[in-house]
Order: C-alpha cells, then structure tokens, then sequence
C-alpha cells in the first residue's frame, strides 16, 4: 500500500479547517501533545502538522487564487529518514506512513532541515520534531465506522478537497484523481518522490468580455447603485 | 538557515582540535620534527580538549539531549550519525597513542596513523552532514567538504606552528607550507562565494506545481513566526553579510598570511591562530546565514 492524499487546488477554500482538525486530533493523538508557546500572548508559537499557503497564480485580471495545504507529502524516497542519526524516523513498509517515534528523537533538527516540504516542525515542549501521522491512530481504528476510519483533515474538509487513498491501487479515488485531473507532485526535481499529489485548478470560463448585453445592463445598475 | 551559536563553536573548534591532531599524527607516521615526549603529550591534549570542548557544544542545539546517545545507531545511512560513532572512536584511539607516546611504545605508527585518519574522516563526515541536504544548494556542493577539510589543516596547523616556535623547533619550512594553504583555501573560499552569486535552478513554479505561470505568495498562512520561520527564513541585511565576508577574509586569511609570511614567531603565531578563530567562526556563521532552503519558496521568495 502506498498511502496519501490527493488535495484539490480548485476547490480548496483556504479555511484552514484541516489544519485546526489536524492539531485537535493529533494533540491528543499517538504523537502528542502538540505544544504551543505562548498561545494567548503577543508572540505566540507552536508545532503545527499542516499549514495553509495561499498563492496568485497567473497575471492580474486573469489570475487565480490558490489555497495551498501543505503537510508531509510521505515520500517514497524520504531524505528525512535517511538522515536520520537516531533512528526515530521511519517509513513503514506495509502502507508507505513516514512516522517520528517519540521516544527516540533526540531533536537534533537535521530532519527537518532535509524536508523541501516544511512538513516538520520541532515541538517547543518536547523537544522532538513532530509531522503528520495520515491519522494512523484513525485510519486503522476499528471501533470508529468505516466512513471515519480518515485523517481528521480529510475528514473535516468543508469541500471535499482532500481524498484520502491508496495510490498502489489503480482504481482508488486518489489513483484515479490523479490520472483524471493530471495530478502535479512538487518539487519532483530534488527526487524525493511525493506521495501526495496536487490537482490544478480546471481550466475557467473565459471573462466575459464589455459588449454583452448583460454587461451594459450591469454596467448601468451600477452607476445607478453609485448615485 | 538560522545559525545556531553552538553548532557554529562546535565546527570551529571541534575542526582546529582534528587538524592540530591531524598534524600532530602526521609528524609521528612522516617523521618531519623530532618532539620531546612531554611536547608531544602536551600538543595532544590542547588538541583533545579543543575537540572536547566543540563535542559538548554540539550537543547543546540538540532539543532532546536525552537520547543523544541513540545517534550511535543509524551509521549505515547518516551522516550525523556516523559523525556521533567515529567521534567517540577516536576517545579510546588517542588514549592508546598517548600511551605509546609515553611508554614509547613500537607500534605508535599505528595508533599515530588512525588517529590522523580518524580526524581526517571526522571533518569530512562533518561536512557531509550539510553536504548531504538537496535543499540547500549552498551546502550541497564538492566544495563544502573540500573547505571543511581545508580549514581544520589551517586552523589545527597555525596551533601547530604556534606550539612548535614556542618549544622552539624551527619552523621556517612550515610556515611557507602553511601559507601555501592558508592562500589556497583563500581562493577556494573566493570560488564558492562566485559559485553561489548565480541564481538557483528550483523555483517557486515547481514548489507549488505550477509551470510557465507567474506565481507570488498572497498570505504565508500564520500571523505569528513559526519553528519554519525562524529555522528556514533567516534574514540578515545585505551591508551586514558583505561587511562580516571582509570581516572573514581578513582575519581568517589575510592576518595569518602576513605572519606566516613576515613574523612567524610564538607570540604571533598564537595571536594569528586566536584571530583566525574568530574568523572562522564569521565564516561559520555565514555559510549558515548565506544558506537559502527550498521551503523558502513556500513561503513566496521567486527562487532559490
């Protein structure tokens, strides 16, 4: 197995609900807690597994917004493991999951600094560098109903714009997202290979261009509006 | 990148203690001086303590000191790792060449000859922990364990020049060899400094998946800094890191190259060796602040 995520560019809203999911299930989850610094203060500070980008793509008018939500890509050749002196990272073969075990991580930060992504953040707490576990005290949870066995971002997502799945298998949602919609691994260069994969926005209507109709009538309502 | 103060002390000092060992073993397997054994002893141990002080440096930027001591298992595939095992190595190792120093042991060629290459092997590795990370396209290159190595020779060897003169063996020779390197890691220093004034190849478009379209960051998600922030977005003012590069090559280079070339004596070879110390810790400190990671990207700069 080979698991991840397939995040949906076109649909994601920025709202930052994943990420507030994330570090609810995961502070109390099998690597918490998820400390924070300073939490009501000026400065505040802490770990967070998946952190939002937003970015304008293309030149003004024609341009688009695009919410982009970052967390471990679980890379099938993870540099952060490699490097690892401790041995508290690993990548667990049955099913692909890049872990940190806690009890072995002697904090040195050199992970982190191997990760392209930023997917690793070192828990001002602990002391031990903290990243996404895919929910693997979720996932694998049979007490939960089998629509919840999810990472709690997936769950969450107001739009549907993550899909959770197993990308070894052709005819999971994910596999099939990502031949349908062309999805894009990043930074493929520094040949980590990403699991996770990022669909584009679809192509959009072109701008309706001054002259239609409606535009005039718009165009006049508003002028009206403004006296 | 953040340079942490630690990490900086550490290869600094840690570095000058390897090459001052390093030349010490090399004398005892080459056969250049003829040493009294107290001299011998007492390089050894200014070189030990030197790379003990830097040792217990480096373990003060770790989060979780704790289980430092784990960093001994993962030699086959890190670098960090094989940096913790050799370094303990060579503990047992020099003790035994001590030993033959004192007890004038017959096999001190041995014991003289692992030493050497231990430290050898211990910068290089140390470098390599940077040299590894694909990240970085400052560190990622041949030419950041070629002056890690460089730099230990120098800085361990003006120690070696100092406590030579100051048990007055003449160093004449030495000190024309010595600014043979010192001139020559000058240049490489130079080279790598032109290496990096081009711009990097990976861009923000393949950061965020989008080629041929202009892409710049709107919001970087967080209104307060953050682990990444602080780790990775280090900044300092263009006038400041071209003021501390004159800083470095002065006194890293430039001063102990005029000593080595006019007034190679005790009292100023051990003024040089202090004052290359210093540079080379504005040069540690620049190779980090000078370093651009890939997660900069993410974060809206254009390319690294």
């Amino acid at each position: 197995m080979k698991l991840g995520l397939a995040i949906d560019l076109d649909t994601c809203v920025g709202c930052h609900a994943c990420a507030t999911a994330c570090k609810q299930w995961n502070t109390s989850g099998t690597i918490g807690p998820l400390t924070d610094t300073r939490p009501y203060g000026k400065d505040p500070n802490g770990a967070w597994l998946n952190r939002i980008r937003t970015f304008e793509v293309g030149v003004s008018p024609d341009s688009k917004t695009v919410n982009m939500p970052l967390s471990c890509m679980h890379c099938d050749d993870a540099a952060c493991v490699t490097v690892c002196p401790t041995g508290a990272s690993y990548k667990r073969s049955e099913d692909g999951i890049v872990l940190i075990d806690q009890s072995r991580c002697m904090g040195c930060n050199l992970c982190a600094w191997a990760c392209p992504y930023g997917a690793r953040e070192l828990d001002p707490g602990s002391g031990t560098m903290k990243k996404c576990t895919l929910c693997v005290d979720r996932i694998y949870d049979q007490q939960l109903p089998e629509s919840e066995r999810q990472p709690a971002c997936v769950i969450t997502c107001p739009t549907q714009s993550r899909v959770f799945g197993d990308f070894d298998d052709p005819e999971s949602d994910v596999s099939k997202l990502q031949r349908e919609r062309d999805g894009q691994p990043l930074m493929p260069e520094l040949g980590y290979n990403p699991v996770n994969t990022y669909l584009p926005p679809r192509e959009s209507a072109p701008r309706p261009q001054g002259g239609s109709v409606l535009g005039t009538v718009k165009k006049i309502v508003n002028r009206i509006i403004h006296r | 990148m953040h340079p942490a103060f630690s990490v900086l002390i550490f290869t600094v000092t840690a570095g000058a203690g390897y090459g001052l060992l390093g030349w010490l073993s090399a004398n005892e397997v080459f056969g250049f001086w003829l040493l009294s054994v107290p001299t011998k002893l007492v390089i050894g141990v200014i070189a030990m303590v030197l790379i003990s002080i830097g040792l217990v440096a480096s373990t003060q930027h770790l989060a979780n000191p704790k289980n430092a001591w784990r960093s001994f298992s993962r030699w086959r595939s890190s670098w960090l790792s094989r940096e913790a095992v050799l370094a303990i190595m060579l503990y047992p190792i020099a003790a035994l060449y001590a030993a033959a120093i004192y007890f004038t042991w017959s096999s001190i060629i041995l014991w003289a000859g692992l030493c050497l290459l231990l430290s050898l092997a211990i910068v290089f590795v140390t470098a390599m922990i940077y040299a590894s990370l694909k990240t970085i396209r400052q560190w990622h290159h041949p030419l950041v364990p070629t002056l890690y190595l460089l730099f230990a020779t120098i800085s361990g060897g003006l120690a070696w020049a100092w406590l030579l003169a100051w048990n007055g063996v003449d160093i004449s020779a030495l000190a024309n060899v010595l600014a043979v390197l010192v001139a020559f890691t000058a240049l490489l220093k130079l080279g790598y400094f032109i290496c990096f004034k081009v711009p990097g190849t990976i861009d923000i478009q393949s950061a965020t998946g989008f080629s041929n379209q202009k892409v710049s960051i709107l919001d970087a998600g967080h209104s307060a800094p953050s682990f990444l922030n602080n780790e990775f977005m280090y900044d300092v003012a263009q006038t400041k890191l071209v003021r501390m590069r004159w800083m470095m090559m002065l006194a890293t280079f430039a001063v102990p190259l005029c000593t080595l070339c006019w007034v190679p004596d005790a009292n100023t070879l051990f003024g040089a060796f202090v004052v290359m110390m210093a540079g080379l810790l504005a040069e540690r400190w620049l190779f980090f602040a000078e370093a651009r990671h890939v997660v900069r990207l993410l974060h809206g700069q254009q390319r690294v």
